[in-house]
C-alpha cells in the first residue's frame, strides 16, 4: 500500500465517520422538531401523548367564544373541527382578519389544564384569491376612517 | 394576433432548440463543422425568440389583453404599469417564459464568449445547453402555456399576488434569482459537455469555474434580496424563515460554493475531479428541484401536486438529468481519475476538503429537512411540519464551523508549511477571536453559539484583512510604492484571489448582521390610543392618528407614529395595512428605520374602525443593514474575481494565475 492510497482511505474513512455521526444527529434532531399538523379531534385523540409537544392546530373559532383583552393583549377561544372543541389561549394581538368563525391555525402546545396555549396564530387562507363578501370590502368596514379624512 | 405571435415564437424555439442539440452533436461527430455552426445560429435564433414571445407577453400584459390566458390570470385594469410589467414572472406560466429567456441569452453569450476557450467541448457544451432549452420551450407549448385563448374573454383579471405588488423589490429579487438559477445551466452543460467530447484536460474546470462564479454572484444577490423583500414586506420582524421557498434558492448556493473552492483544489493538484463534477451536476439538479418544489403546488400538499402536470415533467426532467450524469461519470471514470496527491495535513488543502464537508452536510441538511414533509405525507398520510428548531440546531453549528474556516483557509499555505509561517499567520486572528470571546464574556453574554459566532467572525476578519495588509505590505517593501496604491496594485495583480477574500468580508458582514440581530432582538406588542406611547430600547413611539386612503388597485389602512428620543422627534413611521381588491385579507406593511447601528420596525396589527385605538408589534434589531451590505460585497467579491482574463500555465505544469505565481514563489 503506498503512503498515498493509505492517506486516501484514511481521509475516505474520516468522511465516512463524520457523515454518518452526522447523520444520525439529523435523525434524532428532525424526530424531536417534527410539528404535527392535526385538529382538535385528532389531538384529543392521542391522549396523554397530546400534552406538552408542539402542535400545529387548524380549525375555526368557535362563534360567541371570544375574549379579547387589549391591555393584557391576552385573547383566549374556543377553537373547533365541528365535533371536538378546545380552548386556545394566545398572547399577543390577532392579526386585522381575525373573527368569529374564521378558519385559523395556532401554533403551540397543548398543556394538562385542557388549555391549548399558542405562539403563534394565523388565518388560514387559500392562495387562490375570492373577491370579498358584501360587508367585507374595506371601503365599507372602514368608512369611519375615510370619513376622517375627507373632513 | 398577440398571442399567436407569442405561441408560434415558442414553438419555433423549441424546433430549432431540439434541431440545434442533435445537429451540434453530428457536428462533432462526423467533423462536420457547418451543422455546428448552424447549431449555434440556432441558439442566437433562440434568444431572438424568445425575446420576442417575451415582448409580445409584456404587450399583451400592459393592452390588458384578457384573451391570453396568463394575462387573465394576474392581470387587471387597476393595476399600475410598473406592477403589471414585473408581473411577467409573478405566476408559473410568465415565469417558465422569463425562465426560457434568461437560458436562451445564457446559451448566447457561452457560445460567444467561450466558443474560443471550449473548443472541441464546444458542440456538446451547446447541444446540452439546447436539449435544456427545448425541456423549457416544451413546457411552454404545453402544461405551462401562458398564451392560452381566454374565450369568452374577461373583462377585467383579478390582478398579481398581492405580496408582489407591495415593494419594489418584487422587480429586483426575481430577475436576479433567474440569472443566478439558470446560469447555473452553464458550468453544468460544460462539465458534461466535457466528457462528452472525451479527453477531459483542465479546461472544463476553468470554464465551469468562470460561468458558475457569474451564477453564484447573481444567485447571492438574489438570496439577499429575497430576504430583504421578506423583512420588508412580510412584516413578521424577521428576513429568513427555513420556508422551503427559500430552502429551494439556498441548497444549490451551497453546493455552488463549495465546487468554487474545491475547484481550487483540482486546478492545484489535478485531485477531485469526480467530487468536482459531482457537485456541479448536484447544482444545476438543485435549481431543477427548487423550481420544482416552488411551482408545482407540491409544497402546500402532495395533492395538490396532482392537480397538475407540470410537476411530473420537472421529475422525469430530473430523472433524466441524474441517470445522464451518472452514465457520463460512470463511463469516463479513468479520464476522472486524479493526477495528483495531497500533502501536508496542516494545509490550505486540508482545509478545502473541510470546507466541502461542511457544505455538503449543510447542503443536505437542509434537503432533509424540507423535503421530509413531503416524505411523511406520501408514506404515512400525517402532515407534519419541520420547524425552524431543527434547522437552527442542525445548522448553526455548521455556520460558525465554517466562519472559522474562513479564517483558517486564507491564512493556511499550501503544502507543507512552515512553523514559522504558521506562527506569524495565526497570532493575530487568534488574539481578536480571544478579545472578541473575553469582550463579549465580560459584558455578560452568555448564549454559546453567539460568543462563538462573534469570536469566529472577529478571527476571520482578521486573517482575511491579514492577506490583504502582509501583501500590501510586500508590495511596499519590493516595489517600495505607497500603501494606497500598494494594497490597489495588490488586488489588480491577482483579482481571483482577492476577489475572493473580498468576498469572505461580505460574509462576515452577513455573519454578523445575523448574529446581533437575531442574538440581540428586542420586541414588544402594544394597543394604544392616540397620543399614547410605547417604549422599546431606547426608542419611544408615539401613536399619533389612524388614516385611510383610496389608491387606484387598493385601499391603505396606516397609523402614524412619531419616534421621540426624549422629547426630540426624530422622524416619523407609517406602517400600513394595505388592501387589494381581489383578496380580503389586508398585507401588512411594517415601517422601518434603519441606522447602522440597529433597525427599529414597526407592523400595524390591528385597528379599531373608528380609528380609536391601534395595535403595534414593533422590534428594535441591531446591525440588520449590514447584512444588505454584505450581499453587496459579496457580489463585488465575485465581480472582481471574474476580472481576471489571462491565465497561463506555470514552468512546473500546474496552472496557476500569472500573478499567483509570483506570489507563490
Amino acid at each position: 500500500m503506498t503512503p498515498g492510497s493509505r492517506r486516501r482511505l484514511v481521509l475516505a474513512g474520516g468522511a465516512i465517520v463524520v457523515l454518518c455521526g452526522f447523520g444520525f444527529l439529523l435523525y434524532g434532531g428532525i424526530g424531536e422538531n417534527l410539528v404535527y399538523f392535526l385538529t382538535p379531534s385528532e389531538l384529543l385523540a392521542r391522549g396523554e401523548r397530546a400534552y406538552d409537544t408542539p402542535v400545529r392546530l387548524g380549525g375555526q373559532v368557535l362563534p360567541g367564544s371570544v375574549r379579547w383583552d387589549a391591555e393584557a393583549l391576552d385573547l383566549r377561544f374556543r377553537l373547533t373541527d365541528g365535533t371536538q372543541t378546545l380552548v386556545v389561549r394566545s398572547t399577543g394581538a390577532p392579526p386585522q382578519m381575525f373573527r368569529e368563525g374564521i378558519g385559523v391555525v395556532v401554533e403551540g402546545r397543548y398543556r394538562e389544564g385542557g388549555v391549548f396555549e399558542s405562539t403563534n396564530l394565523m388565518v388560514k387562507h387559500s392562495n387562490e384569491y375570492r373577491p370579498p363578501a358584501p360587508g367585507e370590502r374595506p371601503q365599507d368596514l372602514y368608512r369611519t376612517l375615510l370619513g376622517e379624512e375627507r373632513s | 394576433m398577440t398571442r399567436l405571435l407569442g405561441l408560434s415564437a415558442c414553438a419555433v424555439a423549441l424546433a430549432l432548440a431540439v434541431f440545434g442539440a442533435a445537429a451540434a452533436v453530428m457536428g462533432a461527430r462526423l467533423r462536420r463543422p457547418e451543422l455546428v455552426r448552424s447549431a449555434i445560429a440556432a441558439a442566437y435564433a433562440n434568444f431572438a425568440l424568445l425575446l420576442v414571445a417575451n415582448l409580445a407577453m409584456v404587450y399583451a400584459l400592459v393592452t390588458r389583453d384578457f384573451s391570453i390566458s396568463y394575462v387573465a390570470q394576474v392581470g387587471s385594469r387597476a393595476t399600475p404599469l410598473f406592477y403589471t410589467i414585473i408581473s411577467l414572472w409573478g405566476a408559473l406560466d410568465g415565469s417558465i417564459l422569463f425562465w426560457g429567456l434568461v437560458l436562451s441569452g445564457y446559451t448566447a453569450l457561452a457560445v460567444r464568449w467561450s466558443r474560443a476557450e471550449a473548443g472541441a467541448v464546444l458542440p456538446y457544451a451547446l447541444a446540452i445547453l439546447l436539449a435544456v432549452g427545448s425541456f423549457f420551450y416544451l413546457l411552454l407549448v404545453g402544461p405551462a402555456n401562458p398564451f392560452g385563448r381566454m374565450f369568452p374573454v374577461p373583462v377585467d383579471g383579478p390582478g398579481p399576488n398581492p405580496l408582489l405588488q407591495n415593494h419594489l423589490l418584487m422587480a429586483i429579487h426575481p430577475p436576479l434569482l433567474y440569472l443566478g438559477y439558470v446560469g447555473m445551466t452553464v458550468p453544468f452543460a460544460f462539465a458534461t459537455g466535457a466528457l462528452l467530447a472525451g479527453g477531459l484536460d483542465d479546461r472544463w474546470i476553468r470554464l465551469t469555474r468562470r460561468w458558475t462564479l457569474t451564477a453564484w454572484g447573481f444567485l447571492s444577490l438574489a438570496i439577499i434580496a429575497g430576504m430583504w423583500w421578506s423583512y420588508e414586506v412580510l412584516g413578521w420582524g424577521g428576513y429568513w424563515a427555513w420556508d422551503p421557498v427559500e430552502n429551494a434558492s439556498f441548497m444549490p448556493w451551497l453546493t455552488a460554493t463549495a465546487f468554487l473552492h474545491s475547484a481550487m483544489v483540482e486546478e492545484r493538484r489535478g485531485l477531485l475531479r469526480v467530487w468536482n463534477v459531482s457537485l456541479v451536476v448536484a447544482t444545476f439538479v438543485l435549481t431543477i428541484l427548487g423550481t420544482f418544489l416552488t411551482r408545482s403546488g407540491i409544497l402546500s400538499s402532495v395533492h395538490a401536486f396532482t392537480q397538475g402536470t407540470i410537476g411530473f415533467f420537472f421529475l422525469a426532467f430530473i430523472a433524466v438529468v441524474l441517470l445522464f450524469s451518472l452514465a457520463l461519470v460512470a463511463g469516463r471514470s479513468t479520464e476522472l481519475r486524479g493526477t495528483g496527491r495531497l500533502e501536508g495535513v496542516v494545509s490550505r488543502d486540508t482545509a478545502f476538503l473541510l470546507n466541502n464537508l461542511l457544505f455538503t452536510a449543510f447542503t443536505f441538511t437542509v434537503l432533509l429537512g424540507t423535503l421530509f414533509p413531503l416524505a411523511a405525507e406520501a408514506v404515512r398520510g400525517v402532515k407534519v411540519s419541520v420547524g425552524a428548531p431543527f434547522f437552527n440546531r442542525m445548522t448553526i453549528p455548521l455556520c460558525a464551523a465554517l466562519l472559522f474556516l474562513v479564517g483558517v483557509g486564507p491564512a493556511l499555505p499550501w503544502g507543507r508549511p512552515e512553523r514559522q509561517l504558521l506562527r506569524r499567520k495565526f497570532v493575530p486572528p487568534f488574539l481578536a477571536l480571544g478579545l472578541v470571546a473575553g469582550t463579549l464574556l465580560a459584558l455578560g453574554v452568555r448564549a454559546p453559539f453567539t460568543v462563538a459566532a462573534f469570536a469566529f467572525a472577529g478571527f476571520a476578519l482578521t486573517a482575511n484583512l491579514g492577506e490583504f495588509a502582509d501583501g500590501t505590505r510586500a508590495r511596499r517593501r519590493a516595489h517600495g510604492e505607497a500603501p494606497p496604491r500598494a494594497l490597489v496594485r495588490l488586488v489588480r495583480s491577482n483579482p481571483r484571489r482577492y476577489g475572493g477574500y473580498l468576498a469572505h468580508l461580505g460574509v462576515l458582514l452577513i455573519a454578523l448582521g445575523i448574529t446581533a440581530s437575531s442574538s440581540f432582538r428586542t420586541e414588544r406588542q402594544a394597543t394604544l390610543r392616540p397620543g399614547q406611547t410605547l417604549a422599546i430600547a431606547g426608542h419611544v413611539l408615539r401613536f399619533e392618528r389612524l388614516w385611510a386612503r383610496q389608491e387606484p388597485q387598493r385601499f391603505v389602512v396606516a397609523a402614524d407614529l412619531t419616534v421621540l428620543r426624549g422629547s426630540t422627534s426624530l422622524g416619523r413611521l407609517d406602517p400600513r395595512l394595505n388592501y387589494y381588491a381581489a383578496s380580503a385579507e389586508p398585507v401588512a406593511t411594517p415601517a422601518v428605520r434603519s441606522r447602522a447601528r440597529a433597525d427599529l420596525y414597526v407592523t400595524l396589527l390591528a385597528f379599531e374602525q373608528d380609528g380609536s385605538s391601534a395595535t403595534f408589534h414593533a422590534y428594535v434589531q441591531p446591525l440588520v443593514i449590514w447584512i444588505w451590505l454584505g450581499g453587496a460585497v459579496i457580489a463585488a467579491g465575485a465581480l472582481l474575481a471574474l476580472s481576471q482574463r489571462r491565465e497561463r500555465r506555470s514552468p512546473g505544469g500546474e496552472r496557476l494565475p500569472a500573478a499567483a505565481q509570483a506570489e507563490a514563489r
